[in-house]
């Protein structure tokens, strides 16, 4: 029988210590490998951390529980937040952690399902969670199911096709089961997001999608903590979280810098930002 | 030794015993379901939609999401057959078939309907004759083209029970029943239609019939042909290509493209393990305007084509 983790009643200090541990363990990676995606590592970690230390039901000893809420990392690049909360909600040894990137590695640059328990579908190439969550939250739907399906798209993610297709069927199926959180940092690999394709009003897009829409800190544990582990109750609509987030978040030279979308740290900076994230 | 060469006796829409199939199989199993781009009536699944009405999910014209909604099913534990005409299904949403359904690994039924060059006048935008070229090369993708009603049937069947990614392409040109005796359908396996020693012509899909009613012109002429129905391109069946070799010489017979395709397939294996003259039948590319009848004789897919393929091939016989 599945053991679902049970959260506490007051899960704010548990997800403040492992957004923390994770900014740390997260760059250390990026810094060993000398590969990754720390600044939209960091710009994510919170709304992980909060997820699966507040929100999320599901057992690591048994990721493929039918029942379990359904978590989907669609901007894949973002491995350092993934790896290091499937890590600290218990599917795999802190061991694997030290193998990023490296030949043979079940930690990818990006993450591959085979791999990686608590990995629901492979992503890497952007467009592809949303419209994955979608199909899982018309299973849950058709199933008469309770799981809920949670997925995390990056801002500038959202110019390709494949989202607004997804965001088009969530609406008209009404998926209320379904929740995404879109990481509006407004930074992109090369450039901010309204300099490129402007993305605002964001909320007034999903809203005539059919979505209901909170705007939110995303560095602010409480606020994800209360839109997101809300009941469905009477919601009849997909819910879209806007968390306005930081780049870099929590480190004063990677803060809202383009630069460290892919950047690594040397070892002066490594130092610096083990001394900034405690 | 051979089966007797296929009589055709009536042709047949495949789409007919795709939808029964399905059906049937529906009824003992509610983890079936069917997924469309608007494609309830290219896909003759209306009387699935009439019985199952919430089992079948249309998310608009919008093959990314059509695939992408099929993995996330598949991952809530049912069974999707994603259902779309095959140009689209293939070149709109291949980035999807590639990451969410073969990379990832998942439970999901492609069919890729009304493929090759069946919708003639429309033209190439709307031909399929690229996908064995792009699907084939997804290692752990299984890619099955039933050249006749019963083997669209049992090709169906074997995807429903079989935990894994499936492509089955399914045409909307009538074709014969192939009338093969005591027929099992064994995925990855070439059948044998006739033997012979002379030359093999391995075909599939739609045009398995064309080349048995070639085979048997050969035989006239003295030329003792094999006629392989290779229903299933990936895995491809290594062995019988091995002892196709061993008949000197190869026809390969596609409604596709030459590039990348059936014959692309035997011969990337026969070059590597046993060289032999190859002649492939299939379009060379982006074809004209003509109906479907026009562009498989224009193009030689046709008996007197496949024949002409099989003395070409066993001229060139060291």
């Amino acid at each position: 029988m599945p053991n679902p983790v049970i959260h506490p009643r007051d899960p704010l200090p548990l997800i403040r210590d492992k957004a923390l541990w994770m900014r740390r363990r997260a760059f250390r990676m990026v810094y060993e490998a000398q590969l990754g995606h720390p600044g939209g590592d960091f710009s994510v970690i919170d709304a992980m951390a909060t997820l699966y230390f507040g929100v999320l039901r599901f057992d690591p000893a048994a990721p493929n529980w039918p029942d379990r809420d359904r978590f989907i990392m669609s901007k894949g690049h973002a491995t350092g937040a993934l790896y290091t909360v499937l890590q600290a909600a218990g599917y795999y040894p802190e061991s694997w952690l030290d193998t990023y990137m490296q030949p043979q590695s079940m930690l990818n640059g990006h993450p591959n399902r085979t791999y990686v328990p608590g990995v629901e579908t492979n992503t890497g190439p952007l467009g592809h969670g949303l419209p994955v969550a979608v199909g899982i939250a018309i299973a849950g739907q058709i199933a008469g199911s309770a799981y809920r399906s949670y997925v995390i798209t990056g801002d500038g993610e959202l110019q390709e096709g494949s989202n607004w297709e997804s965001a088009a069927l969530a609406g008209h199926r009404t998926l209320a089961n379904l929740t995404l959180i879109v990481d509006r940092n407004r930074l992109q690999q090369g450039a901010g997001t309204e300099d490129t394709i402007t993305m605002d009003p964001l909320d007034d897009r999903f809203r005539a999608f059919g979505w209901q829409v909170e705007i939110i800190d995303g560095h602010d544990h409480a606020a994800l903590f209360r839109v997101l582990a809300a009941p469905v109750g009477n919601r009849s609509k997909p819910l879209c979280v806007i968390a306005n987030t930081v780049k870099g978040k929590g480190v004063s030279f990677m803060e809202h810098k383009a630069a460290w979308h892919h950047g690594v740290p040397n070892a002066e900076q490594f130092a610096l930002a083990m001394k900034e994230l405690v | 030794m051979s089966h007797a060469a296929p009589q055709p006796a009536g042709l047949f829409d495949c789409r007919e015993a795709w939808v029964k199939t399905l059906v049937a199989l529906a009824e003992a199993d509610p983890r079936i379901v069917t997924v469309v781009n608007d494609s309830v009536g290219s896909s003759k699944l209306g009387s699935f939609q009439t019985k199952f009405p919430d089992r079948l999910i249309n998310v608009g014209i919008a093959e990314q999401t059509l695939v992408g909604v099929g993995a996330g099913l598949a991952n809530g534990g049912f069974i999707p057959f994603v259902s779309a005409a095959s140009c689209f299904l293939t070149g709109r949403a291949l980035e999807q078939i590639k990451a969410d359904v073969a990379y990832s690994n998942v439970n999901v039924k492609l069919i890729g309907q009304s493929s090759g060059v069946a919708y003639g006048e429309l033209g190439p935008t709307h031909h399929s004759i690229e996908d064995f070229a792009w699907l084939r090369v997804l290692r752990n993708l299984t890619l099955i083209v039933p050249a006749d009603p019963w083997e669209t049937a049992e090709a169906v069947k074997w995807a429903a029970v079989h935990d894994g990614p499936v492509f089955i392409r399914i045409s909307r040109m009538p074709v014969p029943d192939l009338a093969v005796p005591n027929r099992v359908f064994r995925m990855g396996q070439a059948e044998v239609i006739r033997a012979g020693t002379d030359v093999t012509i391995i075909a599939c899909g739609t045009t398995v019939s064309f080349a048995a009613v070639a085979a048997g012109a050969l035989a006239a002429e003295g030329i003792d042909a094999r006629v392989l129905n290779m229903a299933t391109i990936n895995p491809l069946d290594e062995p019988a290509v091995l002892a196709a070799a061993e008949t000197g010489a190869i026809v390969t017979v596609e409604e596709a493209s030459v590039r990348g395709g059936l014959g692309g397939a035997v011969a990337e294996f026969t070059a590597t393990h046993q060289p032999v003259p190859i002649e492939m039948v299939g379009f060379p590319g982006f074809v004209p305007t003509g109906s479907v009848e026009w562009l498989f004789d224009h193009f030689g897919l046709t008996p007197t084509g496949i024949a002409a393929a099989a003395r070409r091939a066993v001229a060139r016989k060291r």
